[in-house]
């Protein structure tokens, strides 16, 4: 909801903004260009701000339209826009069988929240396996030993655990029951996707259906993304990383967690970043991604939208950070911006090639 | 039609009207004509399109997508009877609170109001008619949930016995989210229209026929019960049947207050889910074949149940007209 204002107010900006930079034709190569593009709704407001500055940088012109990743993966396969963007990635198989090529932009995350009364945020210390089996329904009190055992010194009240998801199909989802099915072996009935049948609690829709549930219901546990839970200050619980650390969810954790991750061995950047090495990273951890066809049938759109990541890549992560957002880490972003050689026009070569770093 | 026009015709000089068959009043007819039949084709083209779009999920499911309240997408399981339970449960409910409610308002707008707050709240009425459904949503969830919880459902849940039916039937989580809660926005959201159509069927009784009422001695009572009503009985099932239409379709103000869990809803505290929410929730990111022919199957179950509640109303009608 907060979201879509953010993008209103971005669009009316960008409007403004066209009206005054008329004559900025002809600056950059990319001048007068619009490029179209569709998906996921978590990277919309980075996008629109990343449109904006580039607007005026580069006479570039974006028009995204947050309409969902499963919206954007059905509309770039349909070639009606000239890139599509996913929450989730698709796996090399999936991404060669409609000739796709797909690459990460920024980096973001799940973080667990909680309604329980006289706790600090992140005094709450969970497991990924006690995580699971809560949303299971096995653990019902929070003061159940599970969880008493992980919180010594913490006074856990004798209060029903309520389970707070969301209803909707969303990335977020994705990440946190993929995190589940990676750490627990007992989630393995339940699985990981955009929606799962959910064994117990409540669903909300939206960041702001969870987190309206959480916040009225004394014992719950919920999920939502990290940027929405930033900007809120919800309070969250702490998480036991891969190295057995309790680490709160800080855009430092996030960044560990996809330094952290071994890229090289990611073919076409399918890589999750769930339950990362590292003794700083969160565990819920996911990068949001861009799809685009490996063929081009017109090499100028194809230009226009690599170029538009190229320069987000360069100038636009403090606009990330702002919005609470975590870029991604210099070494990732030259292995996509390599990847991108695959990309290539009617005539066989690639359609953009990044100046030299 | 032209028969009024053609008397006077013969009888006064009349300003040039156009003649029949001519060019003119034939593109009129065919203009009609195609307005008509546009509507019955797209009514046509949504069944045929939500059929072929959803028979993926009746073929690999069978009749048990009707029977079955397992939707798993991981899986790739789906059954439609919870949410079909969610939606004749929450509409039912929602029409029951409604009802005696519109029912008196029109009643005292017609008949009992004074003048001064006749229009007030014959505006007022309207007004509740026009806020759009998200509005409903969101103050529902975040006033009228907390509210409900605190004032309504707790007192309930502490005082039933434990063990007993009651209590069964009144399990949930105490945050005011589920089928009870969902009922009750919908029912404040089906209220004006049942009202504000019920006042207007009111307003068409002569008044000779209530005057005659009252001239025979009979009471205000008697002349709302057994004068009134009776008389707008036929259109009153039309404005109820409304209500009920919008009641099944109803997504946003739902999706935010039903608590949105798959499944039969075991009781009126528990979260549910109806086929409209289902389909809100769901369809923006069902990438998977089967997921999206079973919302879309979904949406052909809710036209066959709205389309069968219009058929029963029209069977209502028509069986008081002929009586």
């Amino acid at each position: 909801m907060f979201r879509k204002i953010v993008i209103g107010v971005a669009a009316c900006l960008a409007l403004t903004a066209c009206g005054q930079n008329q004559k900025a034709d002809g600056k950059g190569p990319a001048a007068g260009v619009q490029i179209v593009g569709a998906g996921a709704s978590f990277p919309a407001p980075l996008y629109a701000k990343w449109a904006e500055a580039q607007k005026a940088d580069t006479g570039l012109t974006l028009n995204y339209q947050a309409i969902g990743s499963g919206g954007g993966i059905k509309q770039i396969k349909a070639k009606t826009v000239a890139f599509g963007a996913s929450d989730k990635p698709l796996k090399p198989e999936d991404l060669d069988a409609d000739g796709l090529a797909q690459f990460p932009t920024v980096i973001g995350g799940v973080v667990p929240i909680v309604n329980l009364p006289d706790l600090q945020p992140g005094q709450l210390k969970l497991t990924g396996p006690v995580l699971a089996d809560i949303f299971l329904g096995k653990l019902k009190k929070w003061n159940d030993p599970a969880i008493a055992a992980l919180n010594a010194g913490v006074k856990l009240p004798n209060l029903p655990i309520t389970v707070v998801h969301r209803s909707d199909g969303s990335g977020t989802s994705f990440l946190f029951t993929s995190y589940l099915t990676a750490v627990a072996p007992q989630w393995a009935s339940v699985g990981a996707s955009d929606a799962v049948k959910w064994p117990t609690g409540q669903g909300g829709k939206g960041n702001d259906g969870v987190s309206g549930y959480v916040k009225q219901t004394l014992g719950a546990i919920g999920y939502v993304e990290y940027a929405f839970a930033k900007q809120n200050g919800l309070p969250y619980a702490s998480l036991q990383n891969a190295d057995g650390q309790f680490v709160a969810p800080t855009a430092e954790a996030f960044a560990a967690a996809a330094a952290g991750a071994d890229w090289t061995k990611a073919p076409s950047f399918y890589q999750l970043l769930i339950n990362q090495p590292g003794a700083g990273s969160w565990p819920i951890t996911g990068a949001t991604f861009i799809l685009v066809h490996k063929s081009q049938s017109d090499a100028a759109t194809g230009r226009a939208v690599l170029s538009f990541f190229d320069w987000a890549y360069n100038k636009g992560d403090a606009a990330a950070g702002e919005l609470a957002y975590v870029p991604l880490p210099p070494a990732l972003k030259a292995q996509v911006r390599q990847s991108w050689a695959t990309i290539v026009g009617p005539d066989g070569k690639p359609v953009y090639t990044p100046a030299a770093q | 039609m032209t028969t009024a026009a053609d008397v006077s015709a013969a009888d006064v000089p009349t300003p040039p009207r156009i003649a029949r068959g001519t060019g003119l009043d034939r593109a009129f007819e065919i203009l009609c004509f195609s307005a008509a039949t546009f509507l019955l084709t797209a009514l046509g083209g949504i069944v045929i399109s939500l059929a072929i779009g959803g028979w993926p999920a009746f073929e690999a499911f069978g009749f048990g997508f009707f029977t079955s309240s397992n939707w798993d997408p991981v899986q790739e399981i789906y059954g439609a009877a919870g949410a079909v339970t969610g939606t004749l449960v929450t509409a039912t409910l929602a029409l029951l609170f409604a009802l005696p409610l519109a029912f008196g308002i029109a009643i005292f707008l017609v008949e009992l109001c004074p003048p001064i707050l006749r229009r007030t709240i014959g505006t007022a009425v309207e007004l509740l008619a026009g806020i759009p459904s998200i509005v409903y949503g969101m103050w529902g969830l975040f006033v009228f949930a907390p509210w409900f919880a605190k004032h309504v459902q707790m007192p309930i849940m502490m005082s039933v016995e434990p063990g007993s039916f009651w209590e069964k039937i009144t399990a949930g989580v105490p945050n005011g989210a589920g089928i009870l809660s969902a009922s009750i926005i919908l029912a404040i959201m089906i209220l004006p229209f049942i009202a504000a159509t019920t006042r207007e069927l009111l307003l068409t009784i002569p008044p000779q026929v209530r005057e005659s009422a009252y001239g025979l001695g009979s009471t205000t009572f008697e002349v709302i019960t057994k004068v009134s009503l009776p008389y707008i009985r036929t259109g009153a099932i039309g404005a109820v049947m409304l209500g009920l239409g919008r009641a099944l379709g109803e997504t946003m103000a739902v999706t935010f207050i039903i608590g949105n869990s798959h499944g039969f809803p075991t009781s009126i505290f528990a979260s549910g889910s109806t086929i409209a929410s289902t389909i809100a929730n769901e369809f923006a990111e069902a990438t998977d074949r089967l997921h999206s022919a079973s919302l879309i199957a979904l949406g052909l179950v809710l036209f066959v149940i709205t389309f069968a509640v219009l058929a029963l109303a029209r069977l209502l009608i028509g069986r008081q007209v002929h009586a």
